[in-house]
Formats: structure tokens, sequence, C-alpha cells
């Protein structure tokens, strides 16, 4: 069953107090909004400690060199200089991190600080710490790092040459991970086409999502019990545990980490791990707490960027009617530096293997290789976003070669609702959707009915108009298990979330939750969910704001990434209340004389027998004989807590390891998105001057908040497809290291919005919802799309790259032949 | 040689209350409203005066607090986030802000609301065009401004519930 609905335009407003069941689906608003909106939000940078120091990394000014001397005597000489760290300590004192990918990209060794080289601009070599920011920073420019340079390492393409320089002592051809990927047959493909379309290379550039909070944390250091307690915006504590504590050589209930607010993560806020051994160890050499807030030039040169990739010798096979049979491609990876959570982008992409496409050949030759840029991490729609750009790259050029139209060549090669669940040729499942329909939903919002008039009136004006669209998945709750396939070795699979709910002495009912929310409003969504259960409103339930791993809410994959909170976070809340409201009804029942819990109900904070209303126990007083009065039960309701503990797994399996084979997400939420530009012929400036996003994401909680998930994840990938980049020049430098280089969208940029939803529960998961919000890589494919369209007249070039700023279209439109030497058909 | 003057007394009054410190002459104002006064909720985003986030109002005027030295605020009068709602009544703007969902993280919205109130009390009956120049100063990774220009044009009708 699917609905559509429309946002309406103005958001229902749930009156204080009101009691009724059925808050799923309703845009109950924010309980985290109270406290932002007042400034009272507590981010890292607001946590002080009494004699807290500032840290200032020195970073690496070069891309590429060797370190022959440090010397920190100087800065040491300053008042109010409290110590410094550098890499030698830090190889002492501390294990190299733990790395997921196999050898020989396994044995690379990471540590916090830079140790003997540094391999890109803004590597952390020494850390200082000091009574004031400004002082830390005095401080930094008195230490002196020698350097012998390097040759830079900078093209992906020919990173791998065994005549290129070599990054890692331990990782030949600077090749991280190769693996092939072969489905269904492709050869008999091949065979059975009608045409044949080559594409040589195709490229996705590095961009990051740039949340507007740097990285940082505040880190204390308990001498008498040896734990540390690291206030931080990591976004991903599971992981970021498991990396620190082999590292620092202590168990993982050492390391307890507390967030509340975090102002955006976007995946960027995973890898943060690094940084934060680095504070362990200075908090416990100089005795005090230590307090590290990144730059933004810092965040840009040395954080985590989004992987650039590469797809050389395309291939795709297409019958007569415009049925694409699959594809072949060479995929090459470039995780900058270090592989902090690579080289998992090398699997993760297969989530979505054939894309929305019915695609049952796939052959894929897929490098990673390592580079002097910063490192690469996971960035809002990771991986996928890379590969489902690929794919309607394919749909598009392919289109356009053999002069289908866009919408028909998708409709003909769209997985089908009928289809649903849908099993694709790597083992997948994908749970279920209607792309086709929203693929109508999404023209309707951008009036393609009436597009030949608008592109008329376009050229009137001297423009040229063109309609783009993106078809992307957004998967999500990841089964860990696809580690397994880049390291066999690995012991991870399956996924985790986990809530308690109790009920306390004066009634209050209390959820805390495993996860680390950067704007996703878990604390509203939760209690939602939790209402309903127990017949209260969410104005009854007090979700704890952030993140505490003391809490007992917290497993091996807590944290907030990977479009997943819906399904696993919720379904741990729903798990945990659940458990709550049958031991509510089994004590009410047993105070209120009821054979059984089956005659009475929850019902406005009471439970009450379903014969008479008026015998009712309210819950202040379930709470209060359980915690406080408990002689007055009966021995056997004693075991009765009223504090519940759920830990929601879901239904994964482990993958086939030689075939690379099986479902490595959950739930697969869809998007499409459609575009309108007009370009300027004369100078390649253009403007999007319609856009309309169509989400299906099933079961909606809070349709008001998956709405602004959508304007979010839109507006990115408009800013990564139109201006962002992290562009370096010949030495390795990042000439986009601030806002003002790097361009993100600011109100004047963006288009006007339009969505819509298409909601088609997914049958796979307690409430039907999908993971959400990573769902905004169709913006890229649209903007690409739409751009292709718009020049088509003018001498058919291809858009062969992501990243389409105004200068590039120019080039286009200039030289489209130059983009056309990128494409044949061989025509059987 | 003269020494360089290093530090300098200053009196700010800041959202109604008057505060004296002694602050280095390089504090700057975001610094300064942040680790001197504990008053947190004006953000820093970018270092470099592009984000906004650290926007507050000195003596009528929106300034990026990170642009202005604390000494450089001496004898103004400042308002920041906190001062929205000296009682607990969330401003219109605040309201309409949670009512239009117009924030995800919450880093952005103080410097945005200071943005938008310099905005009303200037231009009480903004345009959409109006409303998106005043805030180009302010950026938001989160929201693509959608619902922030749809909440600010609503708290300018007073059309907030």
């Amino acid at each position: 069953m699917s609905e559509t609905t429309v946002t309406p335009d103005q958001p229902i407003t749930v009156e204080e107090q009101e009691v009724a069941p059925g808050f799923i689906g309703q845009n109950v608003p924010r309980k985290e909004d109270r406290r932002l909106v007042q400034g009272e939000g507590v981010f890292v940078d607001d946590v002080k400690r009494h004699g807290m120091a500032y840290v200032h990394f020195v970073r690496s000014p070069y891309a590429h060199a060797a370190i022959s001397a440090i010397d920190v005597s100087k800065a040491m000489e300053l008042e109010g200089v409290y110590g410094t760290l550098i890499g030698e300590e830090v190889a002492a004192e501390t294990e190299a991190f733990f790395q997921i990918a196999p050898p020989p990209g396994g044995d690379l060794q990471d540590y916090a600080l830079a140790v003997g080289r540094v391999r890109h601009v803004g590597e952390p070599v020494v850390a200082v710490a000091a009574a004031t920011r400004e002082l830390a920073r005095d401080a930094a420019d008195l230490v002196e790092v020698e350097y012998e340079p390097l040759d830079p390492v900078l093209d992906p393409e020919t990173a791998a040459d065994p005549a290129t320089t070599q990054l890692h002592e331990e990782v030949p051809n600077n090749t991280i991970w190769q693996g092939n990927f072969d489905y269904g047959d492709y050869d008999a493909a091949l065979a059975e086409a009608d045409k044949v379309v080559r594409i040589k290379r195709l490229h996705f550039h590095r961009f990051s999502s740039t949340p507007l909070e740097t990285s940082g944390a505040v880190v204390e250091y308990n001498r008498g019990t040896g734990q540390w307690t690291i206030h931080s915006n990591n976004q991903f504590p599971g992981f970021a545990i498991i990396m620190m504590a082999p590292a620092l050589k202590v168990g993982l209930d050492k390391l307890r980490f507390v967030s509340q607010d975090i102002g955006g993560g976007f995946g960027n806020k995973i890898c943060t791990h690094v940084q934060l051994v680095a504070m362990c160890l200075l908090a416990r050499k100089l005795r005090r707490a230590v307090n590290w807030t990144e730059w933004r030039t810092d965040q840009h040169t040395a954080n985590s960027h989004g992987n650039e990739r590469v797809f050389l010798d395309v291939e795709v096979p297409v019958k007569a009617d415009g049925t694409m049979l699959g594809f072949k491609a060479r995929m090459i990876d470039d995780c900058g530096a270090w592989t902090r959570y690579e080289p998992l982008g090398c699997i993760i992409w297969a989530q979505v293997t054939p894309g929305v496409y019915r695609w049952r050949n796939v052959r894929v030759d897929f490098t990673q290789v390592c580079t002097n840029k910063s490192p690469c991490g996971p960035n809002r729609g990771y991986s996928r976003m890379q590969h489902l750009w690929f794919t309607e790259r394919i749909i598009d050029i392919v289109a356009q070669e053999l002069d289908a139209d866009p919408v028909e060549i998708r409709k003909r090669n769209y997985i089908r609702a009928d289809e649903m669940p849908y099993e694709t040729p790597n083992g997948c499942v994908y749970d279920s959707g209607d792309y086709a329909r929203c693929l109508d939903e999404a023209l309707k919002l951008v009036g393609y009915e009436s597009i030949d008039e608008k592109r008329k009136d376009a050229e009137s004006r001297g423009k040229l108009l063109g309609v783009g669209i993106g078809s992307t998945l957004d998967s999500g709750t990841n089964n860990f298990g696809q580690s397994t396939l880049v390291n066999p070795e690995l012991q991870f699979s399956g996924n985790n979330e986990v809530a308690t709910v109790k009920l306390d002495i004066f009634g209050e009912i209390v959820v805390t939750l495993g996860t680390t929310p950067q704007g996703q409003s878990h604390e509203t969504t939760a209690a939602q969910v939790v209402a309903d259960i127990l017949h209260v409103s969410p104005d009854d339930v007090n979700v704890r704001a952030g993140h505490d791993s003391y809490w007992n809410s917290h497993a091996g994959f807590s944290g907030t990434y990977a479009s997943q909170f819906a399904v696993t976070g919720l379904g741990a809340a729903k798990g945990a209340a659940d458990m709550l409201a049958d031991e509510i009804l089994k004590l009410g029942a047993a105070v209120l004389g009821a054979e059984s819990a089956d005659e009475v109900e929850l019902d406005g904070g009471f439970v009450r027998r379903k014969d008479n209303h008026e015998a009712a126990l309210p819950f202040m007083a379930c709470g209060a004989i359980v915690n406080a009065n408990n002689a007055v039960l009966p021995l056997e309701l004693r075991d009765l807590t009223l504090n519940c503990r759920y830990v929601y797994v879901p239904p994964h399996q482990l993958p086939d390891k030689e075939r690379k084979y099986g479902n490595l997400t959950l739930t697969y939420a869809n998007q499409i998105h459609a575009c309108v530009v007009e370009v300027d012929p004369e100078t390649g400036v253009y403007e999007l001057v319609d856009y309309g996003a169509v989400d299906d994401c099933g079961v909606r909680i809070n349709p008001l908040i998956v709405e602004g998930q959508v304007h979010g994840a839109a507006a990115q990938s408009i800013g990564a497809a139109t201006h962002e980049i992290f562009h370096y020049d010949e030495d390795g430098n990042l000439l986009t290291p601030n806002f003002y280089d790097y361009h993100v969208p600011h109100a004047l940029d963006m288009p006007p919005l339009k969505t819509a939803y298409v909601e088609s529960p997914s049958p796979f998961t307690s409430l039907g919802t999908k993971g959400m919000g990573e769902g905004g890589g169709a913006g890229l494919s649209a903007v690409a799309a739409a751009l292709q369209d718009a020049l088509r007249g003018s001498g058919k070039p291809i858009v062969s790259s992501s990243s389409n700023p105004y200068n590039t279209v120019w080039e286009l439109l200039r030289n489209p032949d130059e983009s056309r030497q990128l494409v044949e058909v061989e025509d059987r | 040689m003269i020494e360089p003057v290093r530090g300098q007394r200053i009196s700010v009054v800041v959202n109604g209350d008057r505060h004296e410190r002694d602050v280095e002459a390089r504090r700057l104002l975001v610094h300064f409203l942040r680790d001197d006064l504990d008053l947190t909720g004006t953000h820093v985003g970018c270092d470099t005066g592009n984000c906004g986030a650290c926007t507050v109002i000195v003596d009528g005027v929106a300034v990026k607090s990170c642009m202005m030295l604390a000494v450089q605020a001496d004898g103004t009068a400042v308002e920041t986030v906190e001062g929205l709602a000296p009682d607990g009544e969330l401003h219109p703007l605040q309201q309409s802000f949670s009512s239009f969902h117009a924030l995800q993280c919450g880093y952005c919205t103080p410097g945005m609301l200071m943005s938008a109130k310099h905005l009303l009390d200037h231009n009480p009956e903004p345009t959409d065009g109006e409303i998106r120049r005043a805030i180009q100063g302010n950026i938001c990774r989160c929201t693509g401004y959608v619902n922030i220009v749809e909440a600010i044009a609503a708290a300018a009708k007073g059309e907030v519930k």
C-alpha cells in the first residue's frame, strides 16, 4: 500500500498536554528546539573545566615530506604553555590503529600524530597545550619542524603505477585494496546486446558536507581509576571506542563518551578517534582537562573528505528497445593519505550495485589507492552516492546517444513496484518502493507537462533550458558483515542499537538512546513512538538529550550514521517501551484485582480495568510501588523493575565472502529528484530555476522532520554539483581550505525546493520505517543530467564530472567535441 | 621602545547587563562573549567571517563577532541570542523557527536569529528576496534555508502559533 501526500503549507501544531494515541505520523514540534533557539544547547566547545588547557596542532605545510627534526623548546619557554606531544611519544605510548583492510593495505601504521613522515597538507605533527586558545597558537608558531620534501602523489589514476612514489612503506603501488565483482553473466549480456555504449571516463569529485560546527573535544583523565571522559562531537562512539581502546592499551570501559548537542555531522565526525587519542595522551600527561576545537581550515585540510572516484572503460550492453542489461567498469577510488574508515567504501557501494535498475549483469574491477591528500571517510551518502551518480550518468549518456527519452528509458529499466521485494544480482533485497510513480510525482513538481513551452520561453530570452532527473537509493541499517567482503578475517556482522525506557518514582517516563544525534530530532521522534505505546503525550516522555556511553544504552554499533535511526534507534525505543507497557499492565492487573493483564489497559497515564475505567492506577503510583514501596507486592511480581532495556538487532545474515553476495542493508529508501536549469550559452553561467524532490522512506514518524532532511540533503547535493570542490594544486596544497574558497550554498544560491512523498512501508521493520536522510545524492545526478540536456543542441557534449561549476559548463560549450571523445556506440 | 598595549579594561552592556573586564587587545568579541561571559549561545563556525554563526547585534548593527575585537566593543550595547527570551517567553522568531522546523542541529540558529531580528527591526515587512539577502551571510548546512525563510516571513506577519 502506498500513500502520496504533499506536505501541508503549515505545520500541524499539537496542543500542549494533548493526550491522544497516534502521535506517529504527526508533525509534533521538536523537543530539542526550546534549548537550541535560546542558545542554551551544549555543544562541545561550550564544555568548560577548571584549569583546562587549549590544544593547537602544528600541521604539515607539505603534502609529502620526511620529518628530520622537531624542536619544541622555544614553545615550552613561553609562559602559560603546559606541554607538547610529538609523534615519537605517540608511537611509544600507543599501538598503531587497527586497520580494516587486509594486508598489505592493512599493514600501514597510523598514529594520532605523524611519525617520521607527513603525508598530506594539514596532517597533525605536534600538539601544543596552553592556558588560552591564543597562547596555544602562539606557542605552535614557535615549534620548529624540519622537513625534507618528497614527491607528492596526487593523481589516483597513476597512483598505482610502479614508477610512482610510494606513500607507505608497507603498501606497494599505493594500492590499499583491489577486488573483482562479477554478478549475473556479463559476457552473455554483451553477446545478447543490440548496441554497446562505451564511456571512457567519468569522474566523481572530492567534497564534503563541512558541518558548521567543526570537530572538537574536552577530555578529562581520572588518575585514580585510569578512566577518560571524552566530551566530544564524535558521531559514532561505538566505532571510536573500538579503535581507541586497543591503541591506548586499555579496556573499552576506560573510555567514556559523552555528547549533548552536535552541530551537524554528515559522517564527517566519525573518524575523529585519531585526534581524540592525542587528547587522551595530553590529558594524562598534563594532569588537566584539555580542549581541542578544530579550526575551519583544519576541518577542510585534514578532516574527512568524501571519496573521489574515477570510472574507467565503462561498457553498457543495450537492447534495441532501450533495455540495458548491466554494465562493466573499472573503478579507482582515492581515499587520501590514510584509511581511517576505509576501505569500507570499497564494498558499501555494492549495497546499491544496480541502482534503481533491473540490471542483472555487472562486472566491476574496484581498486582503492592512497594519495597525498586529506584522508577520506563517510560523507552523507557515503560510497553509494558516487556509485548512484555513475548509474545515473550511464542512463542519461545512453539515452542521449541512442536518442531515447530519459523518462521513458528510466521507466523501462526501473525495478517495478510489483517486483518488490526485489533481489539484486548481488543478493541485496530492496524492501519496497515505486520508482516510476515517484518519477511521475517529481516531474509534476517541476511542471514537466509544459516543458516544451518553457524551453521555447527560455530560448526567447537567449537561454538554454535543460531538465534532469536523479534517481537514487538511501540504503540504511547496515549489515556490518559486508566488512568481511573486503577483509575475510574481520569478525563483524549484523547491527544493533539500544534504548532504555523507565518509569520513575514520581511517574516520569525517561528514555535513553544509544545514538548521537546531530540535528536528526531523535528526542522528538523517540518520544512519539514511546508515547503511542504507553498511551501518553510526547510531552510526558523525557528523552535524555545526547549520548553517554555510561548510560547502558550503548552497544557495539551505537551512533548516528548511515541512515538507520528510524529502524534501529526507534526499533530499540519501541522494544523497550513495549516491555515497560507489559510490566505496567502486569502490575496494574495485580493492584486492581484483575485476573490477568488482558483485563487492563493503558490510557492517559493510568492503567485501567477495561470493565471499569474508574478503577485506575496512575503511572506515578506504579513507579512509586516498584521503586519505593515494593514490600506491598506479591512475591511473584518482585521481578518487575519498570526499567526496561531493549537491544534492537536486525535480521541480517552473514554474506557469502567468496561470491561477495548477500543483503548488505535492511532498508532501501528512494529519492527521485528533477531539476530545471537555464544556461547562458555565452558564459556557461546557469541557474536552477525549478527543483522537485520526491522521497519514499516508508512510514514517516514526523513528516516535517523528514522534509527537513530532504531539504538539507538536496541543498548539499546542489552545492556539491555546482560549487563545492576540494581542489589541490600540483604540489598538493588544498586551494579551498575555508568558506571563502569553498563555496557552500547561501540562502541566495538555493532554488525553490518543492517536495512530495510516497510512502511504501518497509515490510522488514517493526514500524514500517526506513532509514533516511542521505538521499540528496540525487541532486548531483539531476544537475549533471539537466546541464547535458540544456547543452544538447550545442554539440551534444557529455557531462562526465559530478562537479559542474560555470567554467566547466563554459568549457563544454566551447569545445563539445573534446567531451564527445569519451563516448562511442557500437551497433551490433 | 614603547611596549605595545597588550590589554585593556572594557565595559560592555550585554543583553542589558553591564560587564567590566580586562581583556587582551587581540581578544575577539566572540571569545569575550563565550569564554569570559560564558554566553555560549553565540557560536564559531568558520574563523573567517563567512558563516555568521557568531552574529550579534552591536548598537543596533548586526555584526559577526569573530570579526570584531572585544576592545572595539568597549562602551557598546550588545544583544546576543540569550537576550531574545529574557523571561523564558520565546521571541516570535524563536517560536517561528521551531514551528516551521527551521533548525536541525541548531548550531547556526543563534546567528541566524540575530540576523533575522536585525532585519525585522529595520524592515518589519520584508519580501522573500529581502529575507534571503538578510541571511546570505549566515550559512546553514542542514536545512537548505527553505524553512528558515518561511519562519522569518511568518514571524514578520505575526502568523506564528
